[in-house]
């Protein structure tokens, strides 16, 4: 088995690991980096729940092998707050009660953050565009919730 | 969870690196020794459909040469033509406000591949070369193992869907593939020697296991669209869900309009076979009218007859049949002038 | 203002920050040290005998630790202790593609993968049965030994008043066929577990379950291990519907893998194997015939219904009963019988999906209630309303009803949509439909027979006013941790924030029955009333002493205890625990719940379907037709909950939308579907949830009846509301284009079918279902040459490697 040694950067910090090169950004995150709020309902890109964002743009984690991020900053639903903060997002989907078993929630909030960023007021249509592949936010329901809860 | 296989990986520079290392490493040669044969060296660019594949093990290469530190592999020109490399995202296509607004069939089908992460990873590249799909092909190693692999991956088996079919029926799933097709897209490949330009419209074949005539040392690099003036073009899928699902089946219509009438016009399909196609019969007779009622029905009709679905998607044949019918109308009617 | 200062409020579920901070930790989050990686091997067979097994090329390969087979844990078991049926991996035979058979534990997973595929099974295929005409007729195969007949897993006739005369007297009679194809629950988070036998010789498992308790027990049984040295704790499920809640043999394979490695072992299931794991809808076909005076007034009904169980029991027996056991509670019936038969199939084993047996027959009756108010030219609006069964009554089955809000949640559904002025209004390929529905909030008997709590709660005040809640709830997503936390807040008048919460632990927390049948909120909920009540008099009284104000006029909430005449006049909270241990020593109470006697009649299969309240709901669903193409859009689903009281609104919305969501996609495009027992869709991509940008607008409806038993008068919320969307939604396709969908789910190709445009014949279809049972049709031997077709194929043709 061949390990080799990576620099990713996540979160804001510089991590090095060394990593199996068939293990994913997922495991990665999760097994090497102690990260475990990302996480995974399927592994083959159908359900959404490991969305991470790398340098603001959401991708699937499961499909994402991490010596090809290099330099890109990585970002999970452990590096939305801040030491002082709450993201907004963290505040509104609280205040919706749009968590339910709060499985997917991680891959909503990523989502939802680059939707944020990117557009100032999005619509709801928009909204439910960006979480298309996440099936789920209304399998547990919430989903309504939700998707209020990224709307200004 | 389900994880990949164990590979070595190679992050070729240029183009013209990668090429060299597949020649260098036996690109095409098959690996026999896992009890399903596979290829030894492949390509990968997004990874979005050849990773999920390699984790149900359908494909278990030895080496993985990623074309994703390729330099300039990203990027939309347009100089009279409309130059896209391959390593292009599907969302920076989508996006694009020139291909939005002159190469419309293309943005409306980048658009509608699977999900925003997806189309995010996944490349125009990758999807002109994703491979065949099949209800008895795209499962793990598990399933197959308990249906008994098919035709794709073990020649020596029959065609799950229909046994006595002498060739694999896998269909072609595309999204941006009759886009291209009806913008006269051509795309240009290298190899260790050199490279050559393919029209977009010769490169597919109708062999599930071999749908593209390629070879396995060939890397594409670039998509090119010819000018577009005058040129309208639409793309409709119909898919299961509103996103996510590969199409069942696909139409996707373009019409040159002179004045009021059309002076060219071509109309491509995809999820009706192995392989995505241009309709010649359906084009024709839209040439010279306005495109009324009459004509879209003889276009439809056409198109109707040359898809020929099998089972081996969601959906059934009849129901596939019959939207290829409806988007043929509904394609033509977006495209008459507003 | 009102009466309450945490109940009906709006507030942040208290863990909603480890949910959005990505810090809850599910099960497969846990990395212990040491720990090791399994895997399961499955059968490639639907119905095969075992001959051999054998694992030492396995246990050669480097990097593996361990290797179990059925052989070591022979023992019985299962969810029912009346019907235990399987065994935690198969033993000497597999009923199932996807059924376990051994397990490899390794130093990391890609090797425990690697090593599955190097264990030999020899099998002997038998024929497998696949279908429940097969399974009623065949004698000749048996899938279970134990069947006195053919593949009959449980049969049950009941009869209640005067079914002949019923009909009798009718002017009118029904006599309708469906279908309810099979789904599954798809949780997002896949089945797993971590398993740690220490030194000291006790067993931790953490698994996400929905039933720690009766995991519990389970384990015991087939590890001979005892109880006392067995802590199961479930984790955070990320979701569960029903799918977590049967002992499952990955639980077991740990757990084995641990002991026999002193290290601890994981294994999670991947999303093929859930669709493997199952015990989800069971197919139905039924067969309601109902008689009604010309007014519609109800007569009798006749409800018959054949379950196609797949392997095993699961719940079976529950399931059976409750096909039949609550159409009475929403309608009055004064003559009713029923009869139900479910099979063993050779199909992964079907079980309780939210909702549990009740959907499948709502969904037929309710369909059946709108062609009946068709039939006498009645609104269905109207009609139901007519017909409901009154509050605080008993139904013919010997039911006991308290609140009763279907009528009012008929009228709120009336309000907001204008069902009764639409419907048939809305021009070709538009729709709008109703069906109303009824649900348990939790059964009333456990599932093993005892006389003691179905809940208990512990309640602990600490020196500086924290309040710890320890109740052996599982945590699923239903928000049960909150609601522990709100109850015992609102009753000791702190918030719910101050409150910590240890549920699912079978050491640290009293035994709660488990998160399935909608119990929690009713039985827990009332357990933990119960154990604050008694505290929050410890401290009452410790106040008035201090405030020299009489207990009577003290009350409690934001962390005070105050003169109700003077609220200036307080002392706080903590203050008062302080005064109170200070006088009474540790502050602990304990609480529990059990329902009341007499419930439910006292006839044999009496024990399913009484529960102490039942939840009411109706839905109206909006729907348009595509002419063309044959998809359906359901635009708009409006869901009216009789959840007795909302104890936190915010949530029971939730659980009302995600029981409507589930429910348009049970009608719309979920079915589990096998090929020679291999199950056709065990994906995401192909078996079809809805995605976000299909989903309908969903709007929840809360209406409070006040249970008088309930805590704080609340009953359930997290499953009733699946049960109307579904017919709602046959409903209303039917208003959009005069066709019955007498089956699920309904697909494009059945409504081209339906409109004469599958093929160029043009014939049109009123209906699209069953007509009966398929008797005499089943062929025998069939499914065993299909099977011997395709080997052959398989062996002839494939290279010798």
């Amino acid at each position: 088995m061949t390990k080799q040694l990576l620099t990713l950067r996540v979160n804001g910090e510089p991590r090095t690991i060394a990593a199996d090169t068939h293990h994913t950004l997922l495991e990665v995150l999760r097994e090497e980096l102690g990260l475990t709020g990302t996480k995974h309902g399927c592994e083959l890109g159908e359900c959404g729940a490991c969305t991470v964002l790398v340098d603001g743009v959401p991708i699937l984690a499961c499909l994402t092998l991490p010596t090809l991020v290099g330099d890109s900053e990585v970002t999970t639903v452990e590096g939305l707050a801040s030491a002082e903060d709450l993201h907004p997002l963290q505040v509104a989907f609280a205040e919706e009660g749009a968590a339910q078993c709060g499985y997917c929630t991680p891959g909503m909030l990523m989502t939802a953050k680059a939707l944020l960023d990117t557009t100032a007021r999005p619509t709801r249509a928009a909204s439910l565009r960006a979480q298309g592949p996440l099936p789920l936010p209304l399998r547990k329901a919430g989903g309504t919730n939700a998707t209020g809860a990224q709307l200004p | 969870m389900l994880r990949l296989p164990r590979f070595r990986l190679l992050e070729p520079r240029s183009y013209g690196e990668a090429a060299q290392l597949l020649a260098e490493n036996g690109a095409g040669a098959l690996d026999r020794s896992r009890g399903t044969p596979t290829l030894r060296v492949m390509l990968v660019a997004g990874g979005t459909d050849l990773f999920p594949n390699m984790k149900r093990r359908q494909f278990t290469p030895e080496l993985l040469i990623s074309l994703a530190r390729v330099r300039d592999a990203s990027g939309i020109q347009r100089n009279g033509h409309l130059d896209i490399s391959a390593g292009t995202t599907l969302s920076a296509i989508a996006q694009d406000p020139g291909i939005r607004e002159r190469s419309t069939a293309l943005a409306e089908a980048a658009e509608v591949v699977s999900t925003p992460q997806l189309r995010n990873m996944g490349t125009i590249g990758g999807n002109i070369c994703l491979d065949t799909r099949c209800n008895w092909y795209d499962q793990s190693l598990f399933w197959r193992t308990a249906e008994g692999f098919c035709m794709k991956t073990n020649p020596d088996v029959v065609c799950r869907v229909a046994t006595s079919s002498p060739r694999c029926l896998a269909v072609a799933s595309a999204d941006t593939v009759p886009a291209l097709l009806v913008l006269g897209a051509t795309v240009h490949f290298e190899d260790a020697e050199g490279g050559r330009d393919v029209p977009l419209a010769d490169l597919y074949q109708e062999d599930g296991i071999q749908p593209m005539a390629l070879r396995q040392d060939e890397v594409l690099t670039d998509v090119t669209l010819p000018e577009a003036d005058g040129w309208r073009s639409t793309y409709l899928k119909m898919r299961d869900r509103g996103s996510f699902d590969f199409p069942i089946a696909a139409v996707a219509a373009a019409v040159r309009w002179d004045g009021a009438k059309v002076s060219e016009a071509r109309i491509a399909i995809t999820a009706l076979g192995s392989r995505p196609q241009l309709v010649a019969d359906a084009a024709r007779p839209l040439v010279g009218t306005s495109l009324d009622d009459v004509t879209i029905a003889l276009a439809a009709e056409a198109v109707h007859k040359a898809a020929r679905p099998m089972d081996n998607t969601s959906g059934t044949i009849s129901q596939r049949k019959r939207a290829a019918l409806v988007f043929t109308e509904r394609a033509l009617r977006s495209l008459r002038p507003a | 203002m009102s009466e309450f200062s945490v109940i009906g409020r709006r507030l942040p579920k208290v863990n909603s920050w480890a949910h959005l901070t990505g810090q809850a930790r599910y099960a497969d989050d846990l990395f212990l040290p040491r720990m090791l990686y399994g895997r399961l091997l499955r059968s490639t067979r639907p119905h095969a005998r075992i001959r051999r097994v054998d694992t030492s090329r396995a246990l050669a390969h480097p990097g593996v630790v361990a290797v179990v087979t059925g052989a070591d844990m022979p023992e019985k078991m299962g969810i029912m202790p009346s019907t235990q049926d399987e065994t935690a991996l198969a033993v000497d035979r597999v009923r199932y593609v996807g059924e376990p058979v051994a397990a490899v534990a390794a130093f990391d997973e890609d090797t425990a993968f690697d090593a599955l595929s190097l264990i030999q099974i020899d099998y002997e295929d038998l024929e497998p049965i696949f279908t429940i005409e097969e399974a009623l007729e065949r004698e000749d195969v048996k899938i279970h030994d134990e069947a006195k007949r053919a593949n009959v897993f449980k049969e049950v006739h009941l009869s209640f008043g005067d079914l002949e005369g019923g009909f009798g007297a009718a002017d009118h009679l029904r006599d309708d066929w469906f279908f309810f194809e099979r789904n599954t629950h798809a949780p997002i988070e896949s089945h797993s577990a971590v398993a740690s036998y220490g030194p000291d010789d006790k067993l931790t498992l953490w698994t996400a379950t929905q039933v720690p308790h009766y995991l519990h027990r389970e384990l015991e049984k087939v590890l001979g291990l005892p109880r006392s040295r067995i802590r199961v704790i479930a984790t955070p499920n990320g979701g569960a519907f029903g799918g977590k809640s049967d002992p499952f043999g990955h639980e077991f394979a740990a757990a084995l893998l641990s002991m026999r490695t002193r290290r601890p072992v994981k294994i999670t299931l991947d999303r093929e194997e859930v669709f493997y794991a199952h015990r989800g809808r069971h197919p139905v076909k039924m067969r309601i015939r109902t008689g009604v005076k010309k007014d519609g007034e109800i007569t009798a009904v006749h409800y018959q219904s054949w379950l196609d169980g797949g392997a095993y029991a699961s719940y079976g027996i529950a399931t059976t009963y409750y096909t039949g056991a609550l159409l009475t509670v929403t309608y009055r019936i004064p003559a009713y019988k029923f009869d139900g038969v479910r099979v063993y199939t050779n199909k992964p084993p079907c079980g309780p999906k939210r909702g549990h047996g009740t959907t499948q027959p709502r969904y037929g009756f309710e369909c059946q209630i709108d062609k009946i108010a068709e039939d006498l030219d009645l609104d269905p609006l109207e009609y139901r309303k007519k017909i409901l069964q009154p509050a605080n009554s008993r139904t013919v089955n010997d039911l006991r009803i308290t609140s009763m809000g279907l009528g009012e949640c008929l009228d709120a559904l009336q309000r907001s949509t204008r069902y009764s002025e639409r419907r048939g209004q809305l021009g070709t390929g538009k729709g709008i439909g109703l069906a109303g529905s009824a649900y348990i909030s939790g059964a009333g008997l456990p599932i093993y027979w005892n006389e003691m709590p179905h809940s208990g709660a512990e309640i602990r005040i600490d020196r500086g006013g924290g309040v710890t809640v320890m109740c052996g709830t599982s945590e699923i997503g239903q928000g049960s941790d909150n609601m522990l936390a709100s109850v015992a807040a609102e009753a000791l008048g702190v918030m719910p924030a101050d409150v910590h919460v240890v549920s699912g632990d079978t050491s640290l927390a009293p035994v709660d029955l488990g998160s399935y049948s909608s119990r929690v909120t009713f039985m827990a909920g009332n357990a933990v009333r119960d154990a604050a009540m008694k505290l929050r008099a410890l401290l009452v009284a410790a106040a008035a002493e201090k405030l020299e104000v009489p207990a009577e006029r003290l009350l409690t909430a934001y962390g005070r205890i105050y003169d109700r005449d003077d609220p200036a006049k307080f002392i706080t909270f903590a203050d008062a625990a302080v005064l109170a241990e200070s006088k009474h020593g540790t502050l602990v109470a304990a609480g529990s719940y059990k329902p009341p006697k007499g419930i439910g009649g006292s006839f044999k299969g009496a024990g399913v379907g009484p529960t102490p309240a039942y939840s009411y709901q109706a839905a109206v669903a909006e729907v348009t037709v595509d002419m063309d193409t044959g998809m359906v859009t359901v635009d708009k689903v409006t869901t009216a909950h009789d959840c007795g009281r909302a104890l936190n609104p915010a949530n029971v919305e939730g659980q009302v939308e995600g029981s409507a969501y589930m429910g348009y996609g049970e009608i719309i495009g979920e079915e589990q579907v096998f090929r020679g027992g291999l199950h056709k869709k065990p994906s995401l991509l192909d078996y079809k949830i809805p995605t976000s940008l299909d989903t309908p607008v969903l709007e929840a409806i809360v209406v409070e009846s006040v249970d008088a038993e309930g805590p704080f008068g609340a009953k359930e919320a997290g499953e009733g509301p699946l049960n109307p969307v579904i017919p709602a939604i046959a409903n209303a396709v039917y208003d959009a284009i005069g066709v019955r969908f007498d089956e699920t789910p309904i697909t494009a190709e059945k409504i081209l079918t339906a409109l004469g445009k599958r093929d160029r014949r043009g014939e049109r279809k009123t209906r699209i279902g069953p007509d009966g049972l398929d008797a005499g049709k089943a062929d025998p031997k069939r499914a065993l040459r299909r099977l011997t077709a395709s080997t052959d194929a398989r062996e002839r043709k494939r290279p010798v490697s």
